[in-house]
């Protein structure tokens, strides 16, 4: 009792690259087909067929490795893990053991406790397995082998962390670089990022670390951190009551809120790793290294920084606008077009951001055209449509990416701006409304609202709001 | 023979291997083990220090392909030899239990 503990956290995060073709075949990645269309005899491991290893992966996990300060390892190689299990067809995964692509890196973090870099320990090259649905009516489990052979690196952290806060921290600022390469879409809930999470507690000031335990494959970063509260409880409770906790693969169900062991998989955890004889060595010459160093994009923390410097955006701006690659990219795109930075993010971060919330989409998914928004921006600058008119429009530029002067031509949504034309129309109002005037001249200053309303409501929503005030103030 | 198999090893390479073998094939295997071990031992007895372990017997690196989809729908091909099949699916015992 009184005993102070704490956790210690490392992850291995798998990211499925966003290549066209898998790692060893030249078969579709696409998500979402019939179930085996994507395969063929090298990912359903036929004997006699022969991998042959796609640039494209080697060069995704270079450029992850090179974001994270990692070392290059110039000299790599494959190796063959053996287990049996019917989502691997071969009997085997080919991965990477003894010589990882990457290692000894590190990303830093910031948590309400201030900056912390988290170590990477290695990033690996290996493929995915193939999907099994469970049928528990029949007591049967079904295979689609699509996903099998899809290209994956693994990023394996030091057991650097602390808290779930720490955890949660590390595998945004990881997903954020992965986007920003386009190295990934990151998405956990179809599977493309998946993290296992290494977890044990010691006491405070202890120099050893406790046993620790594994939860596989948990689907969001919310359960992740329930995940790591329930396991940190769990093994305190354990450690007090005067238990050992043991060394075991758990899983977590999300839905109870607790962990149990997994047994099913054999027993024996003993994989008989050996070197990959399809596949040759990786050399990879410095000059390679340094073609991707100069052709890396400018990652998320660089472009925060560059808002604010270069276009003189408040931080909070920045933080929102670069939270997602698409929604930095529509900024920049739409900004060049009407060199307006601070109206473009008034747009996305406001009415972009509503839209999405209510349609339930991911920034990803937008799908307008900058020069659709720069066109909108630029009929308001210019006077040519009021706010009301412009949010009505833009929800049609979200929707289905129509063309804004077009739309307000053909709908005649022009705002009336016309002196003569809109002084009538305000007489009218007053002649209307003898009792809000009469309030008006009482002192009650509200009742002005009313008449701007009125004026607004006779042109449909087009007048000039700015000019209808002052053309009011001026006739009353 | 230098090298000895105990019945202990042969189980669990067994389990391993997800064999079962009778008794005759048994010492078949171990007798074929403990030979392959005393082969081993024999290079051992070569002085390599020194020497970058192998990787590949082939002196060839950075066999690549590009990244461009050329095979089409594969799975009439991949579950033809499926023992049972359901809709575009392969059947099997099930994986997991609670």
């Amino acid at each position: 009792m009184g005993k102070q503990y704490e956790t210690v956290i490392g992850l291995e995060v798998h990211v499925e690259l966003a290549t066209k073709t898998k790692i060893f075949c030249s078969c579709s990645t696409a998500f979402g087909s019939a179930p085996n269309t994507h395969t063929c005899p090298v990912c359903t491991g036929m004997p006699g067929s022969l991998p042959v290893l796609n640039r494209q992966v080697v060069e995704y996990a270079m450029a992850v490795g090179l974001a994270m300060n990692c070392q290059i390892n110039q000299y790599s190689k494959f190796d063959r893990k053996n287990y049996f299990y019917p989502d691997n067809p071969q009997n085997y995964q080919i991965s990477q053991l003894y010589l990882p692509i990457c290692h000894d890196g590190g990303i830093e973090i910031e948590t309400e406790n201030g900056k912390k870099v988290i170590g990477i320990h290695e990033i690996h090259m290996e493929e995915d397995a193939g999907k099994l649905v469970h049928d528990d009516w029949e007591d049967v489990s079904l295979v689609d082998y699509n996903r099998s052979g899809v290209p994956l690196i693994e990023i394996v952290s030091e057991p650097d962390m602390r808290s779930a806060e720490e955890v949660i921290a590390y595998l945004d600022k990881l997903r954020m670089i992965v986007q920003y390469l386009g190295a990934s879409d990151c998405k956990m809930q179809e599977g493309s990022m998946r993290a296992d999470v290494n977890l044990s507690v010691r006491e405070v000031g202890a120099k050893e670390f406790g046993t620790r335990t594994e939860m596989k494959n948990i689907g969001s970063f919310k359960a992740i951190a329930r995940a790591i509260e329930a396991e940190t409880a769990r093994q305190i409770d354990l450690l007090e009551s005067g238990e050992q906790v043991v060394q075991e693969t758990r899983r977590w169900n999300d839905d109870q809120g607790y962990s149990y062991a997994m047994r099913s998989k054999e027993d024996a955890q003993d994989y008989r790793y050996f070197p990959e004889p399809d596949l040759v060595p990786i050399v990879i010459e410095d000059a390679w290294i340094e073609r991707l160093r100069a052709s890396q994009p400018e990652l998320r923390d660089a472009k925060r920084a560059r808002y604010v410097a270069e276009y003189g955006l408040p931080e909070y701006d920045a933080e929102i606008l670069t939270s997602a690659k698409k929604l930095a990219d529509v900024f920049e795109e739409t900004t060049g077009l009407c060199g307006n930075p601070k109206k473009v993010s008034n747009w996305l971060m406001v009415e972009t951001m509503r839209l999405l919330k209510e349609h339930e989409m991911d920034p990803e998914d937008l799908h307008f055209s900058p020069a659709n928004l720069a066109k909108l921006i630029r009929l308001t600058d210019e006077g040519t449509i009021n706010s009301s008119v412009a949010k009505e429009v833009f929800e049609l530029v979200f929707a289905e990416d129509i063309d804004p002067d077009r739309y307000v031509e053909e709908k005649g949504l022009k705002s009336v701006s016309d002196e003569g034309e809109l002084r009538a129309i305000v007489e009218r109002v007053l002649a209307d409304n003898p009792q809000s005037v009469e309030d008006y001249h009482n002192g009650k200053e509200k009742a002005i609202g009313f008449l701007v309303g009125q004026a607004m409501k006779a042109t449909k929503g087009k007048a000039n709001p700015g000019m209808v005030n002052q053309l009011l103030k001026e006739l009353l | 023979m230098a090298n000895v198999i105990s019945d202990e090893t042969m189980e669990y390479v067994g389990i391993l291997a997800k064999l079962e073998l009778s008794d005759e094939e048994r010492e078949a295997a171990k007798k074929d083990m403990e030979s392959m071990l005393d082969y081993i031992d024999k290079l051992n007895e070569l002085d390599t220090s020194g020497i970058e372990p192998m990787s590949h017997v082939f002196p060839v690196n950075n066999v690549f392909r590009e990244d461009v989809v050329e095979n089409g729908d594969g799975g009439e091909d991949t579950l033809a030899n499926a023992p049972e099949r359901r809709d575009r699916t392969f059947v099997v015992p099930k994986t997991v239990d609670q």
